[in-house]
């Protein structure tokens, strides 16, 4: 199978990650998104790793899972906190810190 | 070694020994005293004037010591220095706070402390009644300390020391009377105006030391050869306006007058007799520069000329005592000042006036003060007349005085200003005829303005029997009256004290003029004085006793060449010129009676003449108004440009910030949204620079 075809997954999972960012407004979703569009690049480190015949890609793609672990950590107990703290997991209604 | 080097023009300086070994003393009395009675504060209200007067008679004493020792030395170790300690010293700068004692710095310390002495003695009379007496010896015993300092210094910044502590004292004591606005506006008026005459003395010294480093007479005086002409006249051109401003002279003349609002004593001592002669000091001390500098001497010459000459034709117009004996002393000193523009031949002549003008004109002071402590404080002589029944003693020290000033024959100034005639007619034609001519034309003058005087105070119709006395509300003896208790005080008022019924219209006048003779403690010092005036112009001038003692300070006399009249010829004329202007004031003062308000409508010379010579309103133009606009321009300046640009960058910054400001909406989504716009133009720019 050709490696453009998983390129061009990685493309259309990240492109969807993307919108779901920018439209959605519940931040678990946002968060979901978030996650879709790490590993959309994830596949694309794979993909070229194993066209460049080097292991590089790949190490970075296990970087970029140990980070997102980690991140969905602290991300989702914030997420949390706001939702104990509003009754509400939105994301345009936490819009305090503005000018 | 640098006093070999000079031996060829100066004399060599020699150390102070034996009783001169002390001469510290002389200032540091007087200074303790002032210390004494300042910090004392009230508590040394009751003996202050005691203290006061004890220091300066102790320095005399001293002063008369030093000058038995000086006599007894040959004439070429008379000049000695003291030096005490370093003052301060800074990289190549070492400056030595030292005494110099040599013939000139005696004979001012004996000046000095001698009617200084007797006019603190005057004082403790004068002041009585006043509550701040003891302020009063403090302040006068500052005053004697930093003009001795000025005198004794060996150095220019010791001077400078002197300079500036009687200019605070004389500022303290014209404002003496706290409570008066006009006493208060002419301190001000008298130190901002010396403030300028300052300057130029600071910048002298400045100047020597770029040049020479050094700012001890001894170095400076021996080294001054090596600066350029040019240079030479700056240095004495910036003291001579140093002088100006100390001495009262043109320019800076206008603050001398003022300065009779302070109490008579300190005009007496500070404002006739000593301070104001600082710049005649300056002048002779500094002749070494100024006989390098011909065209300095010549503007010292011009400014004295043109000063004796403002001061006779201002003190015809007065009526106020002490404002036509003030600018007599104006006048006066612009003659000391010629003199001594007038190089060796002058020296001794300016400096015997000096000495026999501290004598009369200190008299003549104290002898106007004893006429308003017996006339409630009065000053216009228009209220006057009469008086020579009334107060004796003031009216016979007061003719010696007088008769001393307008160069009665074979009195002091006499001999003194014939002198300085004799000086002045010498050098080239135009020379000797502008300045003899001015010189001659203002002992005519003098003797016009001091007729007038003596004949409007003490002769004709007594004027004061018709007239109640003017009280200002200041004056603090009218508050003690208002008070009920003030009479059990134990003094009585100044008016009651010693009046004695005089002819059947006593009876009439409870509230009257009562005029009656001062307490010995003032009139012993007024008749010393006048023995002095009588006696001091032929004691200095005849066989150059003054001069001799000078040589080894300020050079041989010279002899006065190519006069324009016959030196011979001077003492006739200037007695008819003298005969003429008293003549003049007979006729117009002293045959019709004075009218008791000062005419309204008079000639255009009088208008001026009571206008200062419109001294005032030219300073008043060209200085304070230009100065005024100048600041007020700044002021606008600042306001709308410095500030306008410092304010607009912060609006311009602070508006643009705000609309900035309003790009952080707080939605998460919008950011993300800017995060993605820039991710894709930072990708398309990489790209854009890679692919080709």
């Amino acid at each position: 199978m050709s490696p453009t075809n998983y390129l061009l997954l990685s493309a259309v999972l990240f492109a969807i990650g993307t919108v779901g960012v920018l439209v959605r407004r519940n931040a678990i979703v946002v968060f979901m998104c978030v996650e879709l569009m790490l590993n959309a690049v994830n596949l694309s480190l794979v993909t070229f790793a194993r066209l460049n015949g080097s292991l590089d890609g790949q190490v970075m793609a296990f970087f970029v899972m140990v980070v997102a672990a980690a991140e969905v950590v602290v991300g989702l107990s914030i997420i949390m906190s706001i939702f104990r703290a509003r009754r509400t997991a939105s994301v345009d209604d936490a819009n305090l810190l503005k000018y | 070694m640098l006093a070999l080097l000079a031996a060829d023009q100066l004399p060599p300086v020699g150390p102070a020994t034996g009783a001169a070994s002390a001469a510290w003393v002389l200032v540091a009395l007087p200074a303790l005293g002032a210390l004494v009675l300042f910090l004392g504060g009230t508590r040394t209200d009751r003996f202050g004037h005691v203290v006061g007067v004890a220091t300066v008679l102790g320095s005399f004493v001293y002063g008369v010591v030093l000058f038995v020792q000086a006599l007894a030395l040959p004439g070429e170790e008379r000049v000695r220095d003291l030096p005490l300690y370093e003052w301060f010293g800074s990289g190549s700068l070492s400056v030595e706070f030292g005494l110099r004692l040599d013939p000139l710095s005696l004979t001012f310390v004996l000046l000095i402390t001698g009617v200084g002495s007797l006019i603190h003695i005057y004082s403790v009379g004068y002041m009585s009644h006043d509550e701040h007496r003891r302020k009063f010896f403090a302040m006068l015993n500052l005053f004697v300390a930093s003009m001795l300092i000025l005198v004794l210094g060996n150095g220019f910044l010791t001077l400078y020391l002197g300079w500036e502590g009687v200019g605070l004292a004389s500022y303290l004591l014209i404002g003496f009377y706290v409570a008066r606005p006009l006493a208060a506006s002419a301190a001000k008026k008298a130190f901002l105006m010396n403030r300028v005459g300052d300057v130029g003395l600071a910048l002298a010294i400045f100047i020597l030391f770029q040049q020479l480093g050094t700012t001890q007479y001894t170095e400076v005086f021996a080294r001054a050869g090596e600066m350029s002409t040019g240079t030479l006249t700056a240095v004495t051109l910036l003291l001579l306006l140093g002088a100006c401003g100390k001495s009262g002279q043109f320019p800076l003349q206008a603050w001398l007058p003022d300065a009779m609002e302070g109490p008579t004593p300190v005009s007496a001592l500070i404002h006739a007799a000593t301070m104001v002669t600082a710049g005649v000091y300056l002048v002779a001390r500094t002749h070494p520069l100024y006989d390098l500098a011909p065209t300095g001497q010549l503007a010292v010459t011009i400014v004295g000329a043109v000063t004796l000459l403002i001061g006779a034709i201002v003190g015809c117009a007065y009526d106020d005592i002490k404002k036509v004996l003030a600018y007599s002393t104006v006048s006066q000193i612009g003659y000391m000042m010629l003199a001594v523009g007038l190089g060796p031949i002058g020296y001794a002549a300016g400096l015997a006036h000096l000495l026999a003008h501290g004598f009369f004109k200190a008299g003549l002071f104290l002898g106007a003060g004893s006429v308003m402590h017996g006339m409630a404080d009065e000053t216009d002589m228009r209220r006057f007349g009469g008086l020579w029944r009334h107060l004796p003693i003031t009216f016979g020290t007061f003719t010696l005085g007088y008769l001393a000033l307008i160069g009665f024959p074979f009195l002091s100034g006499f001999y003194s200003k014939d002198a300085i005639i004799e000086a002045s007619l010498g050098g080239s034609l135009t020379r000797g005829w502008l300045l003899g001519g001015a010189a001659l034309l203002g002992a005519g003058l003098t003797a016009f303005y001091m007729t007038r005087l003596m004949l409007m105070t003490f002769f004709g119709a007594e004027r004061w029997r018709e007239l109640t006395p003017r009280r200002a509300p200041w004056d603090p003896q009218a508050e003690s009256e208002a008070r009920p208790q003030a009479p059990e005080a134990g003094h009585g008022t100044r008016s009651d004290q010693g009046s004695t019924p005089i002819g059947e219209l006593d009876h009439s006048a409870p509230h009257g003029y009562h005029p009656h003779e001062s307490p010995s403690v003032m009139t012993v010092p007024m008749i010393l004085l006048a023995v002095g005036s009588a006696g001091a112009g032929a004691f200095l001038v005849i066989g150059e006793r003054l001069g001799g003692w000078l040589e080894p300070a300020v050079g041989p006399v010279g002899e006065v060449s190519d006069a324009v009249i016959p030196t011979g010829l001077v003492p006739g004329i200037a007695s008819v010129l003298m005969v003429l202007g008293a003549g003049i004031a007979y006729l117009s003062v002293g045959r019709k009676p004075v009218p008791v308000e000062r005419p309204a409508r008079v000639s255009w010379p009088v208008r001026a003449a009571r206008a200062d010579l419109y001294a005032n309103a030219i300073n008043e133009g060209l200085v304070a108004r230009p100065g005024l606009w100048l600041s007020r321009a700044l002021v606008y300046l600042d306001n709308r440009g410095v500030d306008g640009a410092v304010n607009g960058t912060a609006a311009l910054l602070g508006g643009a910030s705000g609309r900035a400001r309003r790009t952080q909406t707080g939605f998460v989504r919008s950011y993300a949204l800017t995060m993605l716009g820039g991710s894709l133009v930072l990708v398309a720019a990489l790209l854009a620079v890679t692919l080709p």
